[in-house]
């Protein structure tokens, strides 16, 4: 951040200066009065309202501003929470956050429950009155104007099982469900078209379906440091060779198989590193990785696996045997599935590869070991993937720009893929307003990116959601978490289902307390008979 | 009897040493300071300047055991596992590595866990005893067979089978009590009679089968025919004599447990949503949080210490031949 905002790294340095006159005459936990160091990059315009100046130009600021570290925070609480003995009593501003949302956490306590409760002081917002294609017809935009937060109180219970979170759910007791591989089939129908929507069982229940494309992607990395598979080669015929060797694998390992069988279908296959609903991303013909993919009748379809043996030819792997060597092609992928439940998807890995003829050996490792071999740049090929931060082309680009090298400077750039020209054309582009010049740009980088493939583009997973019809204005957001002010719950509909799906059965407490007399009588009987025959008897 | 006591104490704190010393090297095998800070500050965009600050917060900058760079006692003292372990021995827990007080979480979650684990204790060791002593009373009648093939029947099946089972006809079909969740006050009743009740039943089958074969073994004897002989009525025999001469073995297997009911169940609590302590050592794992695992497995000890010595004490109140010298 202090690389943009004018004067905050010297703000940093002075409260630093500050911090360590403070422990020298022993009060190195004192608070510290941030309204006193100046900031030069910012400036007090009203109460309300201040100024922040950045160098250059960059976008993506609006997007920081969005973000939970630039959330106003009273000093007041501040300095409430900095007072000595408030931390060693658990009193903390990060437990007991002051803010100026729409609602106040009201009770924290994440092992159990966490309730939001309306805001009295809340300043006030209006409900949108205008929004996207359909949304007035889907009918999101019937509560424009109102005063918003519709809801008074929201509870967050913790489940830490599926099992009885989907019950409670389907009970009513809960509004909104994500949906697990296992209940996945129970709750949602596939149509032939490829369509998701619930099932009949869902369907008598009112239950509605959310589904959108996430700002994230998985992909295989092939670490561009590595000798056989990467492309830092000095030899220039070296990194044609693993160029090549990269395109075949990315054409046999078949996502389309994967995300029907370990995802439900849930995703749709990467076609570049840019999912959509992110400026840069292309649908259609257009916005293929040609490398990977033919466009034949309106749709995408994989290269066939003669073009990928060929490929790995060309490679120099004649028979899947290094042509100068005649040693077997051997790679090695390192991931964290290592457990039991991860067997089938490893053995898909392999057999991924073994299309090819090509061993693969899986090395699966705890995820700090993982991550130390990323950082150090010795895994070779190894799984990944990225959650966008904002929704910017740049902070999906970046993560192959060669500055951000893992290996190399600690960066973003896990396959430490590196590309004079790509990263010539990224720092252009980072700069940029959306619009034609940017997605020209955005194209080259992207086309660059396909030839090269320092990633086996996997998907782009999807998120389905399920909620009742006691819930409205809901529309799926994968990056904003500011939902919850525009939603509206009808509660006495929802207490009437939950009365009428959740009647009690009555019958089988007294068919268990018949069970149990029926068991103990005769137990009773023989004993009584057995003491008396004793005593006669004796 | 007390110096008994005391020396048992003694014995107990190079044991404490040993536990810890083993769960901080086993923990330290797997996890780096450097992972923990990971962990803690997240994936993305971690500099090494914002690992070390993290590090040096925690007392985490330190070597793990031996400090080279300090000089005399400070070899050992200023190392992480002397700063870490030594106040664990008078109970100071310290803070996980969220900032939070874990003396104050385990407080908190103690409750709901002794919500559960003391009725299912008590209830459990009710109907177990009794229910034995039942099979004891008809043995070799065709009660004592069907009740043993229940038994073999209840032990055999997975207790996840009771509590997805219980769950699914209790709450789900017949929607008697809740399914899970928890609440303060009396309210907790109807979110724990389901739990306590499936706990109870998954571990009647084990327990009755071997408190039979202990009552089994205590009707054969010369006593129990004198008090036959003397008239008494055979519940008498059984709940006077029996279940008195049977009681060491019994208190081997229930004392011990007792101090242990503080640190919950994970599965129960997970599927019930016990907001208790069952899956705090759990979550620290997950979390890398050692700070809490190493409390975990020190109050752990501890309280399986208490109770083999509890256990000790407890033969001199049934059998008064017994002396703890």
């Amino acid at each position: 951040m202090s690389e943009y905002i004018v004067g905050l790294k010297d703000f940093a340095a002075a409260l630093k200066a500050e911090d360590h006159a403070l422990a020298a005459v022993g009060k190195g936990k004192a608070w510290l009065d941030l309204s006193k160091t100046p900031l030069a990059g910012v400036e007090l315009i009203d109460r309300y309202r201040y100024r922040i100046r950045i160098k250059g130009r960059y976008p993506q600021f609006a997007y920081w501003l969005a973000m939970n570290f630039f959330a106003p925070v009273p000093i007041e609480a501040d300095r409430f929470f900095a007072q000595p003995g408030m931390v060693e009593k658990n009193l903390t501003l990060d437990w007991y956050p002051v803010g100026t949302g729409p609602y106040m956490l009201t009770e924290n306590n994440p092992n159990a429950r966490m309730v939001l409760e309306r805001n009295p002081n809340f300043r006030g917002e209006a409900y949108p009155g205008e929004g996207e294609e359909g949304d007035r017809a889907a009918g999101l935009l019937t509560d424009a104007g109102g005063r918003i937060p519709f809801i008074d109180k929201v509870v967050f219970s913790r489940e830490r099982e599926g099992i009885p979170y989907w019950n409670k759910f389907l009970q009513g007791y809960y509004d909104f469900s994500g949906i697990s591989s296992d209940s996945f089939d129970q709750a949602v129908r596939i149509s032939v078209e490829g369509e998701a929507s619930v099932s009949p069982e869902m369907k008598a229940k009112g239950i509605k379906l959310e589904s959108s494309v996430g700002t994230a992607t998985r992909y295989f990395a092939f670490n561009w440091l590595d000798p056989i598979v990467g492309g830092g080669q000095a030899d220039p015929a070296e990194r044609v060779r693993a160029r090549k060797l990269r395109q075949a694998i990315s054409i046999a390992i078949d996502w389309e198989e994967f995300i029907s069988i370990f995802a439900n279908g849930r995703g749709i296959p990467g076609q570049g590193p840019i999912p959509p609903g992110i400026f840069g991303f292309k649908s259609g013909g257009e916005g293929i990785n040609p490398v990977v993919y033919d466009w034949i009748d309106g749709a995408p379809r994989r290269k066939t696996l003669e073009r990928a043996k060929g490929l790995l030819s060309e490679a120099g792997y004649p028979n899947v045997r290094d042509a100068k060597s005649g040693q077997p092609l051997v790679l090695y992928l390192d991931t964290t599935d290592r457990g039991p439940g991860d067997k089938p998807r490893l053995d898909w890995y392999r057999k991924q590869f073994a299309k090819l003829s090509i061993q693969l050996e899986v090395r699966g490792t705890d995820y700090n070991r993982f991550q130390e071999k990323v950082r150090k740049g010795a895994a070779q090929i190894f799984v990944w993937g990225w959650n966008a931060d904002y929704p910017d082309p740049e902070n999906f680009l970046f993560l192959f720009h060669a500055p951000q090298s893992r290996a190399r400077f600690q960066g973003e750039n896990a396959a430490n893929y590196s590309n004079p020209e790509y990263d010539r054309l990224f720092e252009q582009v980072k700069h940029m307003e959306n619009g034609p010049a940017r997605q020209a740009l955005i194209d080259r980088m992207l086309a660059i990116l396909r030839e090269d493939a320092p990633w086996s583009f996997g998907f782009h997973p999807k998120d389905y959601s399920l909620h009742h019809d006691w819930v409205s204005n809901l529309k799926p957001n994968n990056m904003a978490r500011n939902g919850l002010k525009y939603q509206k719950i009808d509660a006495a509909r929802r207490e009437k289902l939950r009365a009428e799906w959740n009647r009690p059965v009555l019958w089988p407490i007294g068919l268990l307390v018949a069970a149990l007399a029926a068991g103990v009588m005769p137990a009773v009987l023989s004993w009584r008979r057995r003491e008396r025959t004793l005593g006669r008897s004796q | 009897m007390i110096a008994y006591i005391i020396r048992r104490l003694l014995y107990a704190i190079p044991i404490l040493v040993g536990v810890n010393l083993l769960t901080f090297a086993l923990f330290f095998v797997v996890n780096t300071p450097d992972d923990m800070a990971r962990m803690q500050l997240g994936i993305k965009r971690v500099t090494p300047e914002a690992i070390q600050k993290w590090k040096v917060e925690r007392g985490y900058d330190k070597p793990l055991v031996y400090n080279t760079g300090a000089e005399g006692v400070g070899k050992i003292t200023r190392t992480i596992f002397y700063e870490k372990s030594v106040k664990l021995f008078v109970l100071d827990f310290g803070r996980a590595d969220d900032g939070r007080d874990i003396g104050h979480e385990i407080r908190t979650r103690m409750g709901p866990s002794l919500a559960i684990a003391v009725p299912v204790f008590l209830l459990g060791l009710f109907v177990t005893v009794t229910f034995a002593l039942l099979l004891a009373f008809f043995r070799a009648t065709y009660l004592d067979f069907w009740g043993v093939v229940a038994c073999v029947a209840l032990m055999s099946i997975s207790s996840l089978f009771y509590i997805i089972g219980g769950q699914y006809l209790v709450s789900k079909v017949w929607h008697l009590v809740p399914i899970s969740g928890y609440a303060g006050g009396l309210d907790a009743a109807r979110f724990l009679i389901l739990p306590v009740m499936i706990s109870m039943v998954a571990g009647i089958g084990s327990s009755t089968r071997w408190y039979r074969t202990i009552f089994l073994e205590e009707i054969g004897k010369d006593y129990v025919r004198t008090a036959r002989a003397k008239g008494l009525s055979e519940l008498a025999v059984l709940f006077h004599h029996v279940l008195k001469n049977a009681m060491i073995p019994i208190l081997t297997g229930v004392v011990v447990v007792i101090p242990l009911l503080f640190m919950g169940s994970l599965l129960v609590e997970s599927f019930f949503g016990i907001p208790g302590l069952g899956s705090y050592t759990i979550d620290a794992i997950n979390a890398q949080d050692f700070a809490v695992v190493r409390s975990m497995v020190f109050i752990g000890s501890v309280l399986y210490i208490i109770g083999l010595l509890l256990t000790d004490l407890s033969y001199t109140l049934v059998d008064p031949r017994v002396r703890l010298q």
